[in-house]
C-alpha cells in the first residue's frame, strides 16, 4: 500500500529531487521511518514478547484452558508501567485467536477503569461489547439494576460446555475495586468460581498491593493467580534490545540498505558515547516504553541529508527527553524575574524553607540593587508587583493555602516551587546573564 | 399488568345479613347464614349465603381464587369464613400439571383436598360468588364465561375423578370428599376404563407414592414429636378436625338432597367442633327453615342481549379445538402436540378479545405481527410427529410423551432453575429469531415458542377478563396498549426490553479433560458441584432440619448464618435446598418454593423487593410498589399458599439507614400467614449485634449458626473426596497444602485454587506425559507464586535511580526522625547518594518520575503529583524490608 502511495507522490516528488539517489534515499528512509514507529509508538505488537517467556506461557495456558475446555479463571498481571502488561495480554489473545477453534468461540469484553468509572457505566459497556439481546444498536436499554440482572441471568444461563467462553480483561483493574461495593468484580470473580458461562477475568495493574483493595469476599473469590512482570534485565540485555529495536527486518525492499543500516546500529552499540547515554537511561528506567521514547526522539533526527543514525542523534534525543521541565521557563524569564527568584532562593536559605510574601522578595531584591548592583536599574514596585505576578500565574511560585485568603497581595505567603540545583542550573544557561546577578545567586547569604 | 389492578379496585364493605345462625360459645364465635357486598358506585348489594361459590382475592387478580363458602362466622368483630377450596390449573405446582394429560378447560376447576391448607379465610376477601357446576366429560361447547366446572379432584399428588357425590350443587353439600388413602381406593367405583387409565398414569408417574398422605402425617407427626411448638400442636389439632370430618359428612349423606331449607346451617354446624354438635342441633331446630336468599352475583354488571349472539358465533369457532387449546393454564407442550389445529388457535385468540372490546382487536394484532410466520417453521417441524392430533385427550399426552419428551424436561427444567425470572415474559412482542448459527437455530425456536406460549398466555388472561367489571377489564386493557407503545422504537422490530438473557451457544463443544491431572483441575475448580460436602454434615444437619420444620408446619422463621469467606455457607444452604425439592418431589414434604437473592448483586438494596417479586410473581415492579405488594402477599391471609424459603446471601449489604429492608425480611417470616423462612448468610458473627438496631436484631431471633474456618484434616478430605479417586497428588503435597492454607484462612476456595496451580506447574515442569503425581516441590512453587509478597522482588527488579531514591527516602526518614517527607527533601538526599555512588546526578524532572514510578507500584504512597517538590512521600513497606532488599542486591 506505501509503495503505491509512493507511485502518487512521484511527480511532484521527482520535480523536487533532482537526482535519483536522493529520491531513493527518500522512499526508503520513509519505509524505515514507517516501519520503526511503528515499533516505538506500540501499534505493533513484538513478534514474541522479550524476556516475559515464561509469563507468556503461564497467561496463554490459562486463556487457552478458557477457550477450549471451558474452565473458567481468574488472573491478574501485575507489573510496573511499561513493564509489557498489555502488550503480553495482546500477544497471548493474538496467538490463541490464531487458532480456528478459538477464534469462532471466543467472546472478549475490554474494560478499562479509566474509562469505565462506575459499575453502571461499565455494565452498560460489558453489555454492548457481549452484544446482549437488551442492545439495539450501540444502545443498552433498561436501568442500572435491570442491566445488572440481565447480564447476570445471561452468564447464569450458560454452562462450561455450551456457551461461548467470555474474556472479561479489565486494564487499571484497581480503579474497579474503588467501586461502591465492588459489585461488579464480586459478580466476575464469582461466575469465574461458580457452574455458569465459562469466563476468564483478566485484571491488568501496575499496583504490588491490590488485592488488598478487594473486600475479603471478592478476595476469597479470585483465584490469587498473580503474573508478576518484574523485568530483571541486565545491561547487556538492553543493549540488545536496543539493538533489536531499532534492526530493520529481513524482509525490508532494499537488503543492500537494510543491511547497512543494521550494520551502523551495531556500530552505534558499541560506541562509548551511546553507551553512556543508554546506561544512563537504564539507570532510571528499565523499561521499554522509556526506550522507545528516546529511539523516537531520535529516529525524527533521521532524514536525507542524514540518512543514518548517528550517535549525535541519540545523545540530542536523551537530553530532550531528560531535561528538566522548569528549565526553559527559567530561561525565557527576564532579568527582573530571575533576580526576584534568586531574592526568594535566599530567603529560602535564610528561612529553611519558610514561606515569603512579596514584601520580603521585594526589600530582598532592593538590598541587592542598593548595594551590590551596576548593572540593573531601581524598578519602580508596580513593576516588580507585575513580575511577581508573571512567576505566580508560570506556577512557579505557589501561594502557601491555594489562595483563597483575603490577606493582600503583597502579604500573601508564597512557595518557591524550584529546587537549589534548578536556579543554579538555569543561571549558568542563561543568555547574557549579568555577572553581578550571578554573583548575587552563588553568594552564601544576600 | 396485573399489578396495576389492586389500585384500581373498588372499595367493598361487608355486612351481615340477618342475625347469627349459631354460636359457639367455646370458641366465642357467631355463625351467619350470609354475608352481604356492597362495592362502590355499585347500587345494588351482592349477597353470598353458606353453600355458594365464592371468588376469593388472590395474588393474581385476573385469576381470583375459587372456593365454596362452608361456614361464615365472627370472632370479636373479625370476619372468619371457612371454605372447600378449588384451584384453578395455574395454581397447581408446575411439575404436577403434566399430571393431567391433557390440557385443561380455561373455564376449569378442580376440587381440592389438602389437608395442609388453611381453610379459614378472612371474609373481607370475599369479591362475590361465582357458578361452579360439575361436569362429565366432555365440556359445554357454550359456555358462561361465569361458570366454572369442576370434573376432577386435585390431592397434591394426582388428579382424579371426582366423586359425584362429593361435589354438590349448592342445593345439597353431602358426601364426604376421599380423605387420607385417597389414591388407593380411588379406583375402585370409578368404572370407566380411560379415566382409570389416566388415572392409573397420574398415579404411575409419582413413582415414590407409597410415602403417600399417610406417609407424610406419619413423617411430619414423628418429626414433630421431637420439638413441641405451640405452632405443630396448632397443626395436628387442625389435622385432626379435618380428618374427623368424614364421619360428619357421611351422617349429612342421610339427609335427602331435597331438605335444603336448613342445608348451609347444617353443614356450617356439623364442619364445626364435635364437641358442640348436640348444641348446634338444639339451635338448628329453632333457626326458621328459609332464610337463604339465593341470588347469584354476576361479576359482569353489564350483560347486554347482543353479547350472547357474538358470544355464540365465538364458540362454534371455538368449539372446533376447545379440548386442544392451550389456555391460561396450559402445559407448555401443548401447543407444540396440538400442531394440526394450532393455526386455529390464533384465530381464537384473536376472536375472543374481541368479543369483550372490539376497538382493542387491531392493536394487538399490531402488536404481534409475526405470530403466524413463526408459528409456520414449528408445524412442520413437528409434522413428523408419530401421533396426529386426535380427539381424545389420552393420546394427546401420550403423543406429547413421544415427541417432545426430551424438550419438556428441558423446559421444566429451565423453568424450575430460574423461578420465571424472565418477567418480560408476560408481555406481547415475541422475539426475533436471530440466527447466531445453524446450531442455534434449534434453540431460539425453542425459545420462540416458549415466548409466544406466553404470549397468550397472557391473551388468554386478557379473554378471562370478560368476567370482571367493565371499568378493570378496561384498566387492564391500557397497560398492554402502553407495554409496546412506550419505549419500543417504531423501526426496531424487536424491543431489548423482551430480551432474553443469554450468551450465545459456542459452535464448537468445549474439549473434555484428556489426562488425569486434567481431570484432577476440573474435578477441583471451585464451581465443579461436589456430589457432598464433606465436614459440613453438622451444619447440614441444623439448617435441614431448621427448614423441614418450618416447611412441615407451614410457619416461617429466619436463621442467620455467619462465617469467614470460603467456608461453604451457600454451598451448605444450596445443597440443603437440594435436598428439601427432591424430598418435596418424592412427596416426602410438602412443596416449597425456593429464592435466592444475593446483597452483592443488586444496586441498591431496595433492589431486593424487586427481585423477591420477581422471582415469586414474575412480576415487575419499582422497590416501592414491589416493597408494598410483597408486604400485602405476606399478611395476607392467603389459601393454599407454599412455604417460601428465601435465601438472602450477602445480609450485610441490605444494610440502609433506616434498615428498613432487613427489618422487612426479618418481619415477614413472624406474620402469621407467611409461611416464608429466611435464611440469611453474611461474614461477620456478630453482625446482628454490630449494625441492626433492636427491633431488627429482635425479630431476627436467636437461631443463629456459624461456620468455622476449616482446619486441615478438613481441608484435605474436601480435596480428597473432590478428587473422588482420581490419583493427582502425593499425599504429603496435599497435607502441606491444607495445612498452609488451614493456617492462613481456612479458605476452601483458596485451597482449591492452590490445588489447580500445583497441577498446572507440575504438567509444565514434566515433558514425557506418563502418569505424573504433584509433589512437594510444585506445591512448594504454588504456594509461593501465591502467599510470597511481591514488594521484595519489584525492589529488587527496580531501576538503580528507583532503589537509590528508596535509600533516599530512608535517609531522609532517619534525619528527620518522621516515617514522612516532602519529595524536595528526599530529592537532596537522592542528589548526595546519586554523588556517593559516582553517578550523575539526575534532574528534578527525572527525580519525580522515579518517584511517581514507585508510588504506581505502591512502594510508596505519595499524595497527588500537582503539588510537583512539596508532595509528601512516605514508604509503603517496612524500612527493614527495603533495607534487606537493597542488600542482598
Amino acid at each position: 500500500a506505501d509503495g503505491r502511495k509512493w507511485k502518487n507522490n512521484l511527480p511532484i516528488l521527482c520535480d523536487i529531487f533532482e537526482f535519483n539517489y536522493e529520491k531513493l534515499t527518500f522512499h526508503l528512509l520513509l519505509q524505515v521511518q514507517r516501519i520503526l514507529r511503528e515499533r516505538f509508538c506500540h501499534q505493533r505488537l513484538p513478534d514474541r514478547p522479550v524476556g516475559l517467556e515464561s509469563q507468556y506461557k503461564h497467561l496463554l495456558e490459562l486463556l487457552r484452558r478458557t477457550a477450549v475446555h471451558g474452565e473458567s479463571n481468574s488472573v491478574l498481571i501485575v507489573g510496573p508501567r511499561g513493564a509489557g502488561k498489555t502488550m503480553l495480554l495482546r500477544c497471548a489473545l493474538r496467538e490463541l485467536l490464531e487458532l480456528q477453534e478459538v477464534k469462532q468461540n471466543v467472546l472478549q469484553v475490554h474494560l478499562s477503569g479509566l474509562l469505565q468509572t462506575d459499575d453502571r457505566i461499565a455494565l452498560k459497556e460489558i453489555t454492548r461489547q457481549l452484544h446482549l439481546e437488551n442492545v439495539v444498536g450501540d444502545k443498552v436499554f433498561g436501568s442500572f439494576a435491570e442491566n445488572l440482572v440481565f447480564l447476570l441471568e445471561a452468564l447464569k444461563r450458560g454452562d462450561k460446555s455450551s456457551s461461548r467462553p467470555v474474556f472479561f480483561i479489565l486494564e487499571e483493574f484497581d480503579l474497579f475495586a474503588h467501586h461502591k461495593n465492588q459489585t461488579l468484580l464480586y459478580n466476575l470473580l464469582d461466575v469465574s468460581q461458580s457452574a455458569q458461562a465459562p469466563v476468564a477475568v483478566v485484571g491488568l495493574t501496575c499496583r504490588l498491593d491490590v488485592l488488598e483493595l478487594l473486600e475479603k469476599r471478592v478476595k476469597s473469590r479470585f483465584s490469587h493467580r498473580q503474573i508478576h512482570l518484574l523485568s530483571c534485565m541486565s545491561f547487556c540485555q538492553y543493549l540488545d534490545a536496543f539493538r533489536s529495536e531499532l534492526a530493520l527486518p529481513d524482509d525490508f525492499p532494499d537488503s543492500k540498505f537494510s543491511q547497512e543500516w543494521n550494520l551502523n546500529v551495531s556500530e552505534l552499540c558499541e560506541e562509548k558515547s551511546v553507551q553512556e547515554i543508554l546506561q544512563k537511561h537504564f539507570n532510571s528506567c528499565k523499561d521499554f516504553r522509556s526506550l522507545h521514547l528516546l529511539l523516537l526522539l531520535a529516529l525524527t533526527r533521521v532524514s536525507v541529508s542524514n540518512p543514518t543514525l548517528r550517535a549525535v542523534d541519540i545523545l540530542e534525543a536523551s537530553r530532550m527527553s531528560s531535561a528538566d521541565s522548569k528549565a526553559n521557563i527559567l530561561h525565557g524569564l527576564s532579568v527582573l524575574e530571575l533576580c526576584l527568584i534568586i531574592a526568594m532562593k535566599h530567603l529560602n536559605d535564610i528561612y529553611e524553607g519558610e514561606p515569603f510574601n512579596f514584601q520580603m522578595v521585594h526589600n530582598e531584591f532592593k538590598k541587592f540593587i542598593q548595594r551590590k548592583s551596576h548593572s540593573i536599574h531601581n524598578f519602580e514596585k508596580p513593576v516588580v508587583i507585575k513580575a511577581f505576578e508573571h512567576l505566580l500565574q508560570l506556577e512557579l511560585i505557589r501561594p502557601v493555602d491555594g489562595g483563597v485568603c483575603k490577606v493582600q497581595r503583597e502579604y500573601q505567603l508564597m512557595r518557591l516551587m524550584l529546587d537549589h540545583t534548578q536556579v543554579m542550573e538555569a543561571l549558568q544557561r542563561y543568555p547574557q546573564c549579568p555577572t553581578d546577578v550571578k554573583q548575587w545567586a552563588i553568594s552564601a547569604f544576600g | 399488568m396485573s399489578g396495576y389492578y389492586t389500585k384500581l379496585r373498588a372499595r367493598r364493605t361487608y355486612r351481615w345479613e340477618g342475625k347469627p345462625t349459631s354460636e359457639d360459645r367455646k370458641l366465642k364465635r357467631r355463625y351467619y347464614g350470609s354475608l352481604s357486598i356492597a362495592v362502590d358506585r355499585r347500587p345494588a348489594e351482592a349477597v353470598v349465603s353458606v353453600g355458594q361459590y365464592i371468588l376469593i382475592e388472590g395474588h393474581d387478580d385476573d385469576n381470583p381464587f375459587v372456593a365454596q363458602l362452608l361456614k361464615l362466622g365472627d370472632v370479636r368483630f373479625m370476619q372468619v369464613t371457612h371454605v372447600q377450596w378449588f384451584v384453578r390449573m395455574c395454581e397447581i405446582h408446575q411439575n404436577k400439571r403434566k399430571l393431567l394429560g391433557r390440557s385443561p378447560h380455561p373455564q376449569e376447576v378442580f376440587y381440592y383436598q389438602d389437608r395442609s391448607c388453611d381453610n379459614e379465610v378472612d371474609a373481607e376477601t370475599i369479591l362475590g360468588s361465582v357458578q361452579v357446576c360439575v361436569y362429565k366429560a366432555p365440556f359445554p361447547d357454550r359456555e358462561n364465561k361465569d361458570t366454572l366446572f369442576v370434573k376432577l379432584v386435585w390431592d397434591t399428588k394426582a388428579f382424579r375423578i371426582m366423586d359425584p357425590e362429593l361435589f354438590q350443587p349448592p342445593q345439597s353439600p353431602k358426601s364426604p370428599p376421599p380423605y387420607q388413602h385417597a389414591p388407593r381406593v380411588r379406583a375402585l367405583p370409578t368404572p370407566d376404563p380411560t379415566v382409570m387409565k389416566r388415572a392409573m398414569i397420574g398415579v404411575h408417574t409419582r413413582s415414590s407414592m407409597s410415602t403417600g398422605k399417610m406417609g407424610t402425617s406419619e413423617a411430619e407427626s414423628a418429626h414433630s414429636a421431637s420439638k413441641l411448638s405451640a405452632a405443630k400442636v396448632l397443626n395436628m389439632k387442625r389435622r385432626s378436625r379435618i380428618s374427623s370430618n368424614p364421619n360428619i359428612r357421611k351422617k349429612l349423606d342421610l339427609c335427602s338432597p331435597s331438605k335444603k331449607l336448613t342445608r348451609g346451617d347444617v353443614l356450617g354446624d356439623i364442619l364445626g367442633e364435635d364437641q358442640d354438635t348436640e348444641e348446634d342441633l338444639a339451635k338448628k331446630l329453632g333457626s326458621s327453615p328459609p332464610r337463604r336468599i339465593s341470588i347469584t352475583i354476576r361479576m359482569t354488571p353489564l350483560q347486554n342481549p347482543s353479547r350472547s349472539s357474538t358470544d355464540e358465533e365465538c364458540l362454534s369457532v371455538q368449539a372446533l379445538d376447545s379440548p386442544a387449546k392451550p389456555t391460561s393454564t396450559a402445559l407448555d407442550n401443548t401447543s407444540r402436540n396440538v400442531l394440526g389445529v394450532q393455526p386455529l388457535d390464533d384465530d381464537v385468540f384473536e376472536l375472543e378479545p374481541a368479543l369483550v372490546s372490539k376497538g382493542r382487536t387491531p392493536r394487538k394484532r399490531e402488536a404481534t405481527p409475526r405470530q403466524p410466520s413463526l408459528r409456520a417453521p414449528k408445524a412442520e417441524e413437528h409434522e413428523d410427529s408419530p401421533i396426529q392430533t386426535t380427539a381424545t385427550p389420552r393420546s394427546k399426552r401420550k403423543s406429547a410423551q413421544l415427541v417432545s419428551f426430551q424438550i419438556r424436561k428441558q423446559l421444566s427444567r429451565d423453568e424450575l432453575q430460574s423461578d420465571g425470572e424472565d418477567a418480560d415474559d408476560d408481555c406481547f412482542v415475541p422475539a426475533k429469531i436471530d440466527l447466531e448459527s445453524s446450531s442455534d437455530e434449534e434453540e431460539e425456536v425453542k425459545i420462540d415458542s416458549e415466548d409466544e406460549l406466553i404470549v397468550k398466555r397472557s391473551r388468554c388472561t386478557a379473554g378471562s377478563k370478560m368476567t370482571r367489571t367493565a371499568a378493570n377489564s378496561r384498566a387492564s386493557a391500557r397497560t398492554p396498549r402502553k407495554t409496546p407503545s412506550k419505549k419500543a422504537a417504531p423501526t426496531t422490530p424487536r424491543t431489548p426490553r423482551h430480551a432474553t438473557p443469554s450468551i450465545p451457544t459456542r459452535s464448537l463443544p468445549a474439549r473434555k479433560p484428556e489426562n488425569v491431572l486434567e481431570e484432577a483441575r476440573a474435578r477441583l475448580h471451585v464451581s465443579s458441584v461436589p456430589e457432598s460436602l464433606p465436614c459440613r454434615e453438622q451444619e447440614f444437619q441444623d439448617i435441614y432440619s431448621f427448614v423441614e420444620s418450618k416447611i412441615m408446619d407451614g410457619t416461617g422463621g429466619c436463621m442467620y448464618i455467619s462465617g469467614v469467606p470460603g467456608t461453604g455457607k451457600t454451598a451448605t444452604v444450596h445443597e440443603v435446598i437440594r435436598s428439601l425439592l427432591q424430598a418435596a418431589e418424592q412427596d416426602e414434604i410438602p412443596h416449597f418454593r425456593f429464592i435466592e437473592i444475593n446483597g452483592m448483586r443488586m444496586t441498591d438494596p431496595h433492589q431486593a423487593y424487586v427481585q423477591i417479586l420477581q422471582k415469586l410473581t414474575d412480576q415487575k415492579a419499582t422497590a416501592d410498589h414491589a416493597a408494598a405488594l410483597l408486604e400485602k402477599r405476606f399478611s395476607m391471609p392467603a389459601p393454599k399458599k407454599e412455604t417460601t424459603v428465601l435465601l438472602v446471601d450477602e445480609l450485610d449489604l441490605l444494610w440502609t439507614r433506616k434498615q428498613n429492608v432487613m427489618y422487612n425480611l426479618f418481619d415477614w417470616p413472624t406474620r402469621r400467614h407467611a409461611r416464608l423462612v429466611v435464611l440469611t448468610i453474611a461474614n461477620t458473627m456478630d453482625l446482628p449485634e454490630r449494625i441492626m438496631m433492636n427491633r431488627v436484631a429482635s425479630r431476627l431471633g436467636l437461631t443463629r449458626m456459624s461456620f468455622q474456618p476449616y482446619n486441615f484434616k478438613q481441608l484435605q478430605q474436601i480435596i480428597t473426596s473432590r478428587l473422588n479417586r482420581v490419583k493427582a497428588f502425593e499425599e504429603d503435597a496435599l497435607q502441606l497444602i491444607s495445612r498452609k492454607v488451614a493456617a492462613l484462612s481456612g479458605d476452601a476456595r483458596r485451597c482449591l485454587d492452590i490445588c489447580r496451580r500445583a497441577t498446572e506447574i507440575c504438567e509444565h515442569s514434566g515433558q514425557q506425559g506418563g502418569t505424573k503425581l504433584v509433589g512437594m516441590s510444585h506445591v512448594m512453587e504454588a504456594l509461593d507464586e501465591m502467599f510470597s509478597s511481591s514488594y521484595i522482588t519489584a525492589i529488587r527488579c527496580a531501576s538503580l535511580q528507583e532503589q537509590l531514591f528508596l535509600r533516599a527516602v530512608i535517609a531522609e526518614f532517619r534525619r528527620l526522625g518522621l516515617e514522612e517527607a516532602t519529595f524536595q527533601q528526599v530529592f537532596v538526599q537522592h542528589q548526595g547518594l546519586c554523588r556517593m555512588e559516582g553517578l550523575q546526578p539526575i534532574s528534578v524532572s527525572e527525580g519525580l518520575a522515579v518517584c511517581q514510578r514507585l508510588g504506581a507500584c505502591r512502594l510508596l504512597l505519595l499524595e497527588p503529583s500537582r503539588l510537583d517538590l512539596l508532595l509528601r512521600v512516605r514508604l509503603n513497606v517496612s524500612q527493614d524490608d527495603v533495607l534487606y532488599a537493597l542488600k542482598a542486591d
